[in-house]
Formats: C-alpha cells, structure tokens, sequence
C-alpha cells in the first residue's frame, strides 16, 4: 500500500552540525497546536487541559506530558502531545506542527552565537530557563525557549529552514573562530 | 627611534612588516605609527589638496596625517593598526613616491587653492567640465584608493545587554567599572586602545605608589576575574541613541593576518540602563607658520610614543605649549636621557622649576624648516630671534574634553573659561554621566575620584550600593592654560587632514559664510575622516577671532555619530549574499529543480516559472506547451505560497463580513466564495478565496505579495476596528503544501490519491471538502485559476514533498505535468483573472467591474470612502481586455493606450497595459490594461504606444474574459 | 529606540511595523458622511511634542498604542490597542 512519506523541515541542511563550542541540531517537538480560547472559556478550557492554565507572556508550562508555550496575546501553543479531545466550542484549535523548523542550539558558546542574531536580553535575569520569547533572528520570525542553562529551542517557519541553518551556521563560525585567533 | 629602557614593550617580540615595500622591524604591541618612530620613519604620507609632506601627529583615532593602505584597505589610520607578522601598509596620496609626489607641486599654487577655489573655478570653458576637470578632480580627490576587489575576511554584528556601559579605561573608567563592578551590576567596559588603561599608559607619574600602568594592571586582573564584567577592549563607542542604544566598532581581527571565518571588525549594538562616558581628552595643536612638517607632533602624544612604545621621532626635541601640561613632556624627555633643545611656553607668566633644559616663556614659534621632515624651527621671545635644530617639536594647545558622544541626541556642550575649551552638557543624555578629562578634570587624581562619583550617581538609579573604596594616592598638579591665539604668518594650518589653514578660515568669515556651520562646509574644515577632532576648537577661535566674538557665542557644530569611521560592511555585516533576505522555499522545490525547472523569485519564496523540456530551447515553448497541457490534459502546480488564514470563532462570520466587501455570512458550509478586500480609503487592498469549513471556522487565501501585509490587517481589525468580535486569526500558510490540479483530466487525477467522491454532485464547483489522501489528513478546493476544471489538494506540509511527485507522476501518465509560473499567468489572463498587476493599489472595485460585489447591507473596511462620487465615475479607467488587430501586432505591459490617430502625449492617454502574454488558445497576443469609460467601449480600435520599447500596435478592446466566458469549462 | 510590547517587554523598533497616529481607534459609522471619512482617511495632527501612534509588534501579533514623544524621543508607555479601543 503506498504511503505518502514524511520530510522534516530541516531535511538535507547538513545537521547536526558542531562548531567551536555549539552544537546545532533538528529536533522533532511532537505535535505542535495552537490553543486560543474564545471569549470568556479560559477557566473551561484549563479544566479541559487537565487543570493547565495558560502560560502568562513569555513562560512556558510545564504539563505532565508536554508543555504549553506562550505565543502571543491570548493564545499558546500545545507543544509535544495532541490537544484533548472537545476543545473546539472552547477554543480555536489550529495546527501549526508542519509549518514549523525546530531547531536545538547548545553548548557554552550558544547564548554567544545567538547574541549575533536575536535582539533580545539573553542574560540570566531577562531570559532564564523555562522563559520564551517572540523575536527576530536576523530576518526571521522565530519563537525562542530556554530549554537549559545552555540549551536553546528555535521554532522559524518550514520555508526558512534552510534560511535559519545558514545563519545559525555562520554565527557559530564566527564565535569560533575569536576562540582561535591570538 | 628606539630608548633604551623605555616603553611598556621592552622584551617583546619582534614583529617585521613592510611600508612601501621596504623591509622594517618593529615590537609585539607597536602600532604601525610607534613602529615606523622606532625605525627612524617621520615622513608617511601626503596632505590630500596641496601634497605637502607630513608625519604622525598623534597616537591615538584623532589621527589627521598618518593615513595608510593596509592590506588593501585605504585610510587605515596608522596610530591605530597594530602591526602584525609581514604585514604589507602603503602610503596614499603621493605619485611616484612618497620623497618625491609630482603633486606636491600644488604647494606652490596655494594662492589659488584656498578655501571654496573650486567654487570660483573650473567653469571655463564649459565643454572643459566633463572631458578635462571632472576626470583630473577624480583622480585627484581622496587620500586611499579603494582595491575594487570584494572584501576578504567577513564582518559581523552582534547585541550585547548590560546595566552600565563605561565608555573609556583611562583612570575614571577604570574606577567607574570597579566601583559598579564590586557592587553587583552587569558592566560592559568599552575601550578603543589594543591595552586599556587610556593615559595610565603614557604616564610616568605614579599611582597608588607604582608606575600607572601597573595599578591600571591590577584593576583589569580584578574585573576581568568577575563574572559580571565584560572586558571589550578595541572597542570604540561610536555612537549614542534613543533608549540607552549605543553603537559601538570593535577591531577583531585586523590585528592580525586575516583568517577565515574570523570578523575583520564587528558592530555592536549595546542597550544599556546607564552609561558612564570617560572617554578622556583630545589634545589640540597650535597654529604657526609651516605648523605641519614631519616631526611636529602632540605633546601629549610624545610622551605617550616615550612611556608607551619606547620611541621618539628624533634625538633633539623641542617643547612648545600654552599650558602647564607640555612641561611634562619636556622633564620625562630629559628623565629618559634626550637632548630638549628647550621648553617653549606661550605665557610670559609661566613657571617652571628645577629644569634640565633652556626655558623660554613669552616666546612663540614663528617658522619651521625641513621639506621632508623637521630640521629646526624659529622662535622669537625676550632675547629676540632664535633658531633651534631639532628633530621633533611637542606642541601643545591644551586638551579638549571628548564631548562627542554627549551631543548625538542633539544637545550642544558649553564652553568653560577655564579649560579654554566646550564640555559636556549636564543632562544632555538621559542616563548618561560623564566623568574624568571627558567632563573637564584635569588632573589624574580628580580623574580618579570623578569615576568613583559618576559610579556612585549611576549605581543608584541602578538600585545599588557602592562598596567602600579608597582612592589611589595620584598626582594632582595645577594645569592652567591660555586661550587659543594666531601670530602673523602664512601656512599655518587647523585642519591638517583637509589642508585648512587660518587664512582659510578668515576667508570664509571675510566672504560672508560666518556661521561656524557655514565656515566647516565653506573651508571643509572638520568634514575629513578625522572630523576635525584636533582642529574644530582651534578652528572656532580662530573664526571667533575674525567675528570678534567670544568663542563661546561662536559655538561647535553639529556632533552626529560615527565617532570614528565605520565600514559599511560592519553596519551591513550578515546582509551579503544569501544573508540579505531570508529565502524561502516550498516542499517541491527540490522536485523541480531536479526537473530542471528555471527558478524564480516571487517576494522571498522561489517558485518555478516553467519545466523545459528535452528540445524546449526557449521558455516560450516551454510555457505555450504547458499551457496547451492544462488546458487539454492536466497540469499540477504548486500554490502553497498563497497566504492561507484560519478564522475561527462565534463572530467569525460577522468578522468576514467586515474584512470582506461582499458576504460570507450567507456562505454555506463546505463552499467558497471570491471575495473582494478593500482599503480603508475605497481602493482594492486583495483579492482571494475564503472557504467555510465549518459554522464558526473559515479559511481564507491571500495572493502570495500580500500575506503578510493582510495578517497584520487582519489582526488589526480584530484588536483595533472591531475587538467587540470574538474571533481568532492565525496564519497557517506554511502547515499545508497546497497544489493546483487543473485540466480536463483533473477529476481522474485527483481520484486516484484522494479517498473521497470528487464527482460534480458530492464536489460542485467552489465546494470544499474534508479528505484523506494516501491516508493523510487533506482538504480539497474545487476552484480554478486556470479557467480549466481544476482542484487545489492540500496536505500537512510534511507530506508535500511526496504528494507532489505523486500528483506529477500521475499527470504525466494522462499526458500531462508540471506548470510553472509563467504558463500560470497565461491561463489566467485568457480568462481575464486579475491578479496584483490589476489590484495595484490605485484601482476601485468599480474600475476592476466588481462594484456590485461591494455590498451596500453591511459596514466593511473601505465601504464609505469607496462610494466617494469620483471613484465611480464612469469615465474612470476600467478593466479590458485587448486583442491586437493584425496577429503579430506586439504587446507589452505598462505601454500607454490613446486613441486610434491621437497623437501619443500626457493629455490624450485614455489608460495603460497592465498584463499580457503570448496565448496560445488564441494564437495571437492578449492583454489587460485599464481604458477610460472602458467597459462601453468594446469593439474600439485603440493605439497602443510603448515609447520606452518602441512598441506601436493598435488594439481591439474586448471584454477580459478571452476564455470561455460563460465558465462551463470550470464547471461539471 | 527601544518601545516596550505589553506582552514581551522592553523590543528595539526593528521588531515593530508603525502604522501612524492612533485616529482609527476613532472609525466614524458607515454613513457619517464624506467629510467625516475623509478627515478620518487623509488628516491627521502632526504634534511637536506627545502623540498617541499605532504599532504593531510583528513577532507576537500584538497592535499596540505607544505613546511617545516626538521632539524629545521619550517613549512614555504603551498598552494593548484592544484596551485603548474601548
């Protein structure tokens, strides 16, 4: 019986790729779902979730399988297990999984590399685990979590992956290389 | 030359390098300028309008004279470059070589090439203009030459974040960094020196009981061991703006050979809750008579090539201020064992005691000799003329406070009597404290404690404490200095990077230009790369001077960032080549480019234009083969990069119906409509499809240009026109890799993958449906671009890759295939489909023939102001089509259309051609375009002029739709 | 220029698209008339001093109103536009 086969986004770019001291890989986060509760259903949708209230801006909650991850005004994403059944009068239930590259960035050289590319305040403080944030890389789009101390996931649409690898790519390269200059 | 016993170098390693291809040796930590004193080198290059001779004047970026190529790149200040291992420098400005430039010859016509020549020149005659100056004034102009060549090594940019940024490691950044680095904050100390330490180094003066730059060595091992510290040093802040942002250069690799991957320079973007500026002082020359000759230099900066490097520019020395500060080069040019011919001091009043050496006070100096490098100079004081021989004179003007930074939000500094120069203004960034020499301390001691200060003010906006700290015991002797005066003389240069001298300067004031702002652009004095750090003050009192006006009633001029020169290869570092824009790709690219399909770009995506076929030697066959194959067979095309939003919610319907002109409240489940997006001012924003996939969830398409733009107007429709509604917005566009499955064979095709009745009665025209396709999870859409029978499959997009070749496969054992882009756009202007090359941001509803589908039952977005009477003229141009008269007759879009013997001017245009393309339905050439009152016209011959391709064809108006006008191929 | 999304903090303006003042927080019914819509459409107040501007945080979909200062640069705060609509 012919199947029609998958592809993951980050097919054929060349990871995982290591460089000086980080280490970029494709990771597959699971299902991927976007939960936005309709007026007034947010206490209705928690309960539906098994008692998970939605994350406040950039944090992440952890649930016992899974986690919810803050994406924007008033919605989350459902990150690593498919959303419950009987959401939909609660709630828009949108996938997102397909159009996403997930991509893990780590090593102690990681928050340098990705202070080449991403506007934001990366110190401890501002940006500590569990935190996640909405912002550029360079050009893209990209949903930021600090899954670890040094370990970062880099959500960007399916169409840049190969964008993301490059730029990725060359900022390691160039963290790298002042590790070997005199 | 090299002292025995001196510089913070001693024992180094030696370093050879090349200047103008001659061999010289140096030490690990010279610049290029230290190093070339050291081997004896005063003459480095010539000044860039007259071609005199000149040498190093300073020792740090303020650096008017000793500009070098090195490696290739031009005007690299050789204070500046650390030398490296073989590295190659060259001197600019100087044809054939620097000891003998044919242009110095231009010294000689000074007289005629004074400030503003040009504007009195170069007019006659005027054929002269373009084929004699204009190539001379080019070859001439500039100092460096650029190689032509790309650039080798890479640039980069980079963010950083901290509490406080301390601009300057000098002995007040130094204590700033420490203070707030013990008690807790996040400091970036930025610094441009290879070393920090700033005049720590260049000092002899003790502190804390040791040579300076050994305490500045124990404060650096403190901060560099705490982790909430960053050391940048080669760093120069180059620039202050809005919210705490500052710009900053650091030198990475450029003081050493390049390597690759390693950045040549990176910028950084700094935020910053406070900033301490101790940026220090820039000392300013004096102005006399042949002021400029190799081996004149800064005081200050002879002691820093003494203390520092080790190196003098020549045995015999003479010192010549009109402060306290020039003494001390003359005691620690004795203290190191050379001759100082004598300490020359301005002020009759001065006083020095316990001198080695002649003192003269109430002297000036009022010539110099030596074309290719100093030989002695003329001094006039109490005892009458005199002349010195010597190799190097010391001159210092005083030393002007580093305001820079403080004025790029636009404050202006003031001046202050008793430093004879402008300091920062208070207040004049918010967040910013200034401290040291930068705020007009002038001595190391005050220095010291001014950091401690400023980091006591910052750190308590910062919510902290300043630990306990003692201040180093440091010198804190008196340093006056007398304001800025001008003998008698000529040659006597302000600004030696642009060649302006006092006479320049005068000129200007004499012919009117007497705002100091119209001096810097009439003389160009201030405006070389140097921006006139060691000339604008001298330059204001000089003007000051002319007006007789105080200097400060004469004021600086406008202070705006870079600090110091910044490539356009760091500002633009990441941007080359495939960094430039993000590139983004559907899941069959890699199918159709290994079909050898010819990629092209549409926005960001890439998408094929056409599929050649073995023999298809152009891409008109190509694109007429394919669009004979949709419309006869079958064709599968990829459309995912349509914008595709999912609107869900109890008021999504009402939502559409205000996005939307016309209604899809009324639109029944599992169907699609057309709809018609307006612009708040009436004119068409986008066209597109929206389905109802279920009673409170639609899914709208957008063309591929405008996806972006319409979610961003979607969500602000939701959250700003209408957040009564309770709806959601998200784009899904990249979830579902969509195809377009079109032809007469496409119901056949589409069965064979989709698990579903594709027949006309479960699937009607415009229906959608819920699908399985090869047991994935799909949508299907019976609409049609093409005006052939035709579906669009979509599927989660990891699965596009396989579906793709699937669909194709299977269409090409009917006879058919891929299509790209370019037989897209002939299949739909055959049946008079617009697309954005109509819906262009300046045509109505009205004028694309659509105004009914503006409903006059409901509010939307544009409604009132499209009912504006002149957007329903009749006369408005309206959508046609066209149809050459004779069959070879020629096409093009953005030709103009007149009447058929109306000559081709502006006030007989009746429209203009907006698509066309070779159709091979209709073997003939077809367009749409827009033409007055249009819609009433057909049957019309009109002319259709292309003057910018020559292109003259007279043209039949039709109505749009070429094909099939009653639709029922689209249909059954 | 630093502008702060109510949602994701303190941003650099690279991260916003500006639409302009905050007029259509103001949108006149459908029928209040030509001169209405085209004051609405087309004129707008241009302040040397605060203003009330729309801008939309493109990373996290947010339409926000900031309020800033046109002659100083200040930025004086910002809150989400569904907040300020009402």
């Amino acid at each position: 019986m012919v199947k029609l086969l998958a592809i993951s986004p980050a097919q054929g770019l060349g990871l995982p790729l290591a460089i000086g001291a980080a280490h970029l890989s494709e990771v597959d986060p699971g299902p991927v779902t976007s939960i936005a509760p309709f007026r007034g259903q947010e206490a209705a949708l928690s309960r539906a979730l098994g008692g998970a209230a939605l994350p406040s801006p950039g944090r992440v909650q952890r649930m016992n399988e899974g986690r919810l991850v803050w994406s924007g005004p008033g919605r989350a994403i459902l990150v690593g297990v498919p959303v419950p059944e009987g959401l939909s009068e609660l709630a828009a239930v949108v996938e997102q999984g397909d159009g996403l590259a997930c991509l893990r960035l780590e090593g102690l050289a990681a928050r340098e590399v990705l202070a080449r590319l991403v506007p934001i305040d990366l110190r401890d403080g501002a940006f500590p685990e569990g935190a996640t944030a909405r912002t550029l890389l360079n050009h893209l789009a990209v949903t930021l979590i600090r899954i670890e101390p040094r370990a970062y996931e880099i959500f960007a649409m399916r169409s840049m992956a190969r964008t993301l690898v490059h730029e990725l790519d060359e900022a390691m390269r160039r963290v790298a290389a002042r590790q070997g200059a005199v | 030359m090299r002292v025995a016993n001196k510089g913070l170098t001693q024992g180094a390693r030696v370093i050879p390098f090349t200047f103008d291809g001659r061999g010289y040796s140096g030490l690990e930590g010279d610049t290029l300028a230290s190093a070339l004193l050291g081997e004896g080198v005063r003459l480095v290059g010539r000044s860039f309008k007259y071609h005199r001779p000149r040498g190093v004047l300073s020792a740090g970026s303020e650096e008017p004279n000793a500009l070098v190529t090195v490696e290739g790149v031009p005007n690299t200040r050789a204070t500046v470059q650390e030398i490296w291992d073989g590295m190659a420098a060259r001197s600019q400005n100087a044809w054939p070589r620097l000891e003998l430039d044919a242009l110095g010859v231009n010294d000689l016509l000074a007289p005629f090439l004074g400030a503003g020549f040009y504007y009195k020149t170069f007019m006659w005659p005027r054929p002269f203009w373009e084929r004699v100056y204009e190539p001379f004034i080019r070859r001439a102009a500039g100092l460096g030459h650029l190689s032509g060549k790309a650039d080798g090594a890479p640039f980069e940019k980079a963010w950083a974040f901290c509490d406080l940024l301390v601009i300057g490691a000098g002995p007040a950044g130094l204590m700033a960094a420490l203070a707030a680095g013990r008690a807790g904050a996040d400091v970036i100390l930025a610094d441009e020196g290879s070393r920090m330490g700033g005049r720590l180094l260049a000092e002899t003066d003790p502190v804390d009981g040791r040579a300076p730059h050994l305490w500045a060595e124990s404060v650096l091992a403190e901060l560099a061991a705490m982790p909430n510290v960053r050391l940048m040093p080669r760093t120069a802040v180059t620039g202050v703006y809005d919210g705490g942002t500052y710009g900053a250069l650091e030198r990475v690799g450029l003081h050493g050979r390049a390597r690759a991957d390693l950045p040549q320079e990176c910028f950084w973007r700094i935020v910053a809750r406070r900033a301490v500026l101790a940026a220090g002082a820039i000392e300013r020359p004096l102005a006399f008579p042949d002021n400029d000759r190799p081996g004149i230099m800064l005081a200050g900066a002879v002691r820093a090539y003494l203390n520092r490097w080790g190196v003098v520019a020549g045995p015999r020395v003479a010192v010549y201020g009109n402060n306290d500060d020039a003494h001390r080069t003359a005691r620690d040019l004795a203290q190191a064992g050379l001759k100082v011919a004598a300490l020359i001091d301005m002020r009759g009043e001065a006083r020095v005691e316990g001198a080695a050496y002649p003192v003269l006070t109430g002297a000036r100096v009022t010539g110099t000799s030596g074309r290719l490098g100093l030989r002695s100079i003329r001094v006039d004081g109490l005892g009458g003329p005199r002349e010195l021989e010597v190799d190097c004179l010391a001159v210092s003007g005083g030393w002007t406070p580093s305001v820079h930074l403080t004025c790029h939000l636009g404050a202006k500094p003031v001046w202050d009597d008793r430093l004879q120069a402008f300091r920062p203004r208070d207040g004049a960034v918010p967040g910013m404290v200034v401290a040291g020499s930068a705020a007009g301390r002038l001595t190391t001691a005050a220095c010291l404690a001014d950091g401690l200060r400023a980091a006591a003010e910052v750190l308590g906006d910062l919510g902290r404490t300043v630990p306990p700290m003692e201040l180093p015991a440091a010198e804190d002797a008196p340093h006056a200095v007398a304001p800025f005066t001008v003998g008698e003389g000529s040659r006597q240069f302000v600004d030696f990077q642009n060649d302006v001298t006092v006479k320049d300067i005068r000129l200007s004031a004499q012919e009117g230009f007497q705002s100091v702002e119209h001096m810097k652009r009439y003389t160009t004095l201030g405006m070389a790369t140097d921006q006139g750090k060691t000339a604008n003050l001298p330059a204001m009192a000089v003007l000051a001077e002319a007006l007789g006006s105080p200097v400060a009633a004469t004021g600086t001029t406008t202070f705006r960032p870079p600090f110091v020169p910044v490539p356009i290869a760091a500002l633009g570092a990441g941007g080359q080549g495939a960094g430039f824009a993000p590139q983004r790709f559907t899941t069959s690219h890699e199918a159709s480019v290994q079909r050898g399909a010819a990629m092209t770009e549409a926005g960001l995506w890439y998408r094929p234009s056409y599929f050649p076929r073995p023999g298809e030697a152009t891409w008109r066959q190509a694109c007429d083969r394919e669009v004979d194959m949709v419309r006869h067979a079958v064709g599968v095309c990829d459309v995912s990069t349509l914008g595709k939003i999912d609107i869900q919610g109890p008021d999504a319907a009402a939502f559409l119906d205000f996005v939307y002109a016309n209604t899809f409240s009324t639109l029944p489940r599992g169907k699609v409509r057309y709809g018609l997006m307006l612009r708040e001012d009436g004119f068409v924003m986008d066209d597109g499809t929206t389905a109802r996939l279920g009673d409170r969830h639609y899914l709208m398409t957008t063309t591929t240009a405008a996806a972006a733009q319409v979610m961003r107007h979607l969500d602000f429709v939701a959250q700003v026109l209408r957040p009564d509604l309770d709806v959601q917005v998200l784009s899904v566009t990249e979830q579902w890799a969509q195809f377009s499955v079109a032809g007469p064979w496409s119901r056949e095709l589409l069965q064979s993958v989709v698990d579903a009745d594709l027949s006309d009665a479960a699937l009607p025209y415009m229906g959608c449906a819920e699908v399985e396709v090869m047991g994935v999870r799909g949508r299907v859409f019976r609409i049609s671009f093409s005006g052939e029978r035709a579906f669009e499959v979509a599927v989660p997009a990891r699965h596009g890759a396989a579906l793709w070749r699937l669909l194709v496969a299977q269409a090409e054992s009917l006879g058919g295939g891929p299509y790209g882009l370019e037989a897209l756009n002939v299949l739909r202007i055959e049946k008079g489909f617009i697309t954005h090359a109509e819906i262009h941001g300046r045509t109505t509803a009205f004028d694309i023939g659509m105004e009914r589908m503006v409903s006059k039952a409901k509010d939307c977005v544009g409604w009132a102001a499209s009912r504006r009477p002149g957007l329903l003229e009749e006369d408005r141009e309206q959508l046609v089509g066209l149809r050459p008269v004779a069959r070879s007759g020629q096409l093009t879009a953005g030709a103009h259309l007149y009447g058929r013997d109306a000559a081709a001017t502006r006030v007989n245009g009746q429209g203009y051609v907006t698509s066309v393309c070779w159709s091979p339905s209709f073997d003939t050439s077809l367009g749409l375009g827009f033409l007055k009152g249009g819609r009433a016209r057909h049957g019309e011959v009109v002319r259709l002029v292309d003057a910018m391709r020559s292109v003259e064809t007279l043209c039949e108006v039709t109505d749009p739709v070429f094909l099939d006008p009653e639709g029922g191929r689209m249909r059954g | 220029m630093r502008v702060t999304c109510p949602y994701c903090g303190e941003r650099d303006r690279r991260e916003f698209t500006i639409q302009g003042d905050d007029t259509s927080l103001r949108r006149p019914g459908r029928d209040a008339g030509a001169e209405a819509w085209h004051a609405h459409v087309h004129l707008r107040d241009n302040p040397a001093g605060r203003l009330r501007e729309m801008w939309y945080h493109d990373p996290c979909g947010a339409w926000i109103v900031v309020e800033r200062d046109t002659v100083t640069h200040a930025v004086h705060g910002s809150v989400p536009a569904r907040e300020a609509a009402r």
